[in-house]
């Protein structure tokens, strides 16, 4: 926890605007589906699961499980990659865990959304840390 | 209808070089062009269809045909990492099937290490028009941390060990000592697989593959050219492609592609597990191994570590011979695609050309494997299977 990761700046594109402007106020959306009823990720405007374009944003808990992870030692500064398990959801998603101790994560563990700043002013990234 | 049958690779050859500081890419793609039909018996002006694919310069198919003076009716360059050239392997047959070529040339070439590529450590950014970027990208997804989650989920789901995975490296290494080409010649030991610096949790340096120059080129013909010509015969079966993503963020670690391709492969076949004499299984890690020898049908999901151990992948020792060549963890891993040399190590075993002290005995039917892309995330599987007639 000595040294921090650096993140860059978020690619936005039309279709994930609405994400990475949510993020700049520290809310954290996820994409639902109205004919199917379930979540995916990452977002898109057509479902990944059944095709409809009837699809909405929702802000989530930012509570999850991490699903698995790896902590990358051949890195300037070791850092953390997980799928994390959303809560009330069955998607997992790519993410960091910050502000942990490296050497004690485990596959399971409870894990709560800490937004992390990017090089660029005021978007955020959504990372997970430790409960 | 079938590709069974319908198509023979006549010609195979593997770039003896592992550091092309001083060949182009072009070069590379030709030399290896050249070696596989001499091998086959055939000349350039014999090739009719032509496949690359993203290793290839400029516009793959187009600048390669240029530059090698081809002159074609058929052209492929579908890309799926490093197990496009299985899927080439099958589009060729399809293609001669349907009479659109005779003689389909196929080749694999790349300088990453001449480049001084980062190849497994450094996140690669495929540009922010692929989705999944901006969602993946900001989080350092890398070659090795990607199959590290894989590895470290069968760990947690089934109880597979590090140990278990190194008999995988030791297996690739008492093939490799005797493969004068091979990167890494000295045979390891569980302990120094296990001992080895970890690169990330739970892989080790040495469950990873070697990061390579080189290339290789196969030769795929129709039948009655390959009757024609004074090489063994080695017959393409059955193949089955498909991807395997993150099915909209219903992540599952466990298995890879090879469970919806080799079932597909198979069947076409005809032919079960059990009677494959030989296995050439991708092996960018020991997971990579582990997961398809599982999803093969090989043995059960979840029981990989326990096949894999105590030398069963071992030529001449256990009951599944695999890269007898040493395999991308030992002996070559071309443009960072290892597909090529899959192919390649499974036509030595059925001409019964391998080296003697790893050649399988009376190998008449073997599997080949691919995977192409990111084990966790996104790849495309590639499995065929071939028999010497």
């Amino acid at each position: 926890m000595t040294e921090q990761q650096i993140f860059p700046a978020p690619m936005v594109d039309p279709e994930t605007k609405e994400f990475w402007d949510a993020t700049r106020e520290g809310v954290f959306l996820v994409r639902y589906c109205r004919t199917c009823d379930s979540a995916h990720y990452y977002p898109r405007t057509i479902c990944p699961h059944c095709g409809s374009d009837d699809t909405y944003f929702e802000q989530a808990s930012g509570k999850g499980v991490i699903y698995s992870y790896s902590v990358m030692r051949r890195a300037k500064v070791p850092y953390a990659i997980a799928y994390v398990t959303l809560e009330g959801t069955d998607i997992s998603m790519m993410t960091n865990i910050v502000d942990c101790d490296l050497d004690n994560l485990e596959i399971g563990q409870a894990v709560q959304l800490k937004f992390s700043k990017t090089v660029d002013d005021g978007s955020q990234l959504p990372t997970f840390t430790p409960l | 209808m079938s590709i069974n049958g319908k198509a023979y690779i006549a010609g195979a050859f593997e770039h003896p070089t592992r550091k092309a500081v001083d060949k182009s890419l072009a070069q590379l793609h030709a030399e290896c062009a050249k070696g596989a039909l001499e091998d086959a018996g055939l000349t350039k002006d014999d090739v009719d269809g032509y496949f690359c694919a993203g290793d290839a310069p400029g516009l793959g198919p187009l600048s390669l045909a240029d530059y090698m003076g081809l002159n074609l009716r058929h052209i492929d360059s579908t890309e799926t990492g490093g197990s496009s050239y299985l899927i080439h392997v099958a589009h060729a047959a399809e293609a001669i099937a349907l009479g659109k070529c005779k003689v389909a040339l196929i080749t694999l070439a790349g300088r990453p290490r001449a480049e001084g590529m980062a190849t497994g450590t450094a996140p690669r950014n495929y540009g922010a028009n692929a989705p999944d970027v901006p969602f993946e990208f900001p989080f350092s997804p890398v070659v090795a941390n990607m199959y590290a989650m894989c590895a470290m989920r069968h760990m947690y789901q089934f109880g597979t060990t590090s140990e278990q995975l190194a008999w995988i490296k030791v297996a690739a290494s008492h093939h490799a000592q005797h493969n004068p080409n091979a990167m890494l010649r000295d045979v390891v030991t569980v302990e120094d697989v296990v001992n080895s610096p970890m690169i990330s949790d739970p892989l080790h340096r040495l469950d990873c593959c070697v990061i390579s120059d080189g290339g290789g080129a196969l030769v795929v013909v129709a039948p009655e050219i390959a009757k024609s010509l004074n090489r063994p015969l080695v017959k393409l079966k059955g193949a089955g492609e498909a991807p395997k993503h993150q099915m909209g963020g219903r992540i599952d670690l466990t298995y890879s592609g090879a469970a919806y391709t080799g079932p597909a492969a198979f069947a076409e076949a005809g032919v079960t597990p059990a009677d494959i004499k030989y296995a050439s299984i991708y092996d960018s890690f020991t997971i990579t191994v582990l997961m398809q020898l599982e999803d093969l049908g090989f043995c059960a999901k979840g029981e990989g570590g326990k096949f894999v151990a105590d030398g069963n992948l071992i030529s001449g020792v256990g009951k599944l011979p695999f890269n007898t060549d040493g395999g991308g963890l030992c002996n070559n891993h071309p443009s960072n695609r290892g597909g090529m040399t899959k192919v390649i190590e499974a036509v030595r075993q059925l001409r019964g050309e391998a080296h003697p002290a790893v050649q399988v005995p009376n190998c008449d039917l073997a599997v080949a494997q691919g995977t192409g892309g990111s084990l966790g995330t996104r790849h495309g599987s590639a499995t065929l299977i071939l028999e010497r007639e």
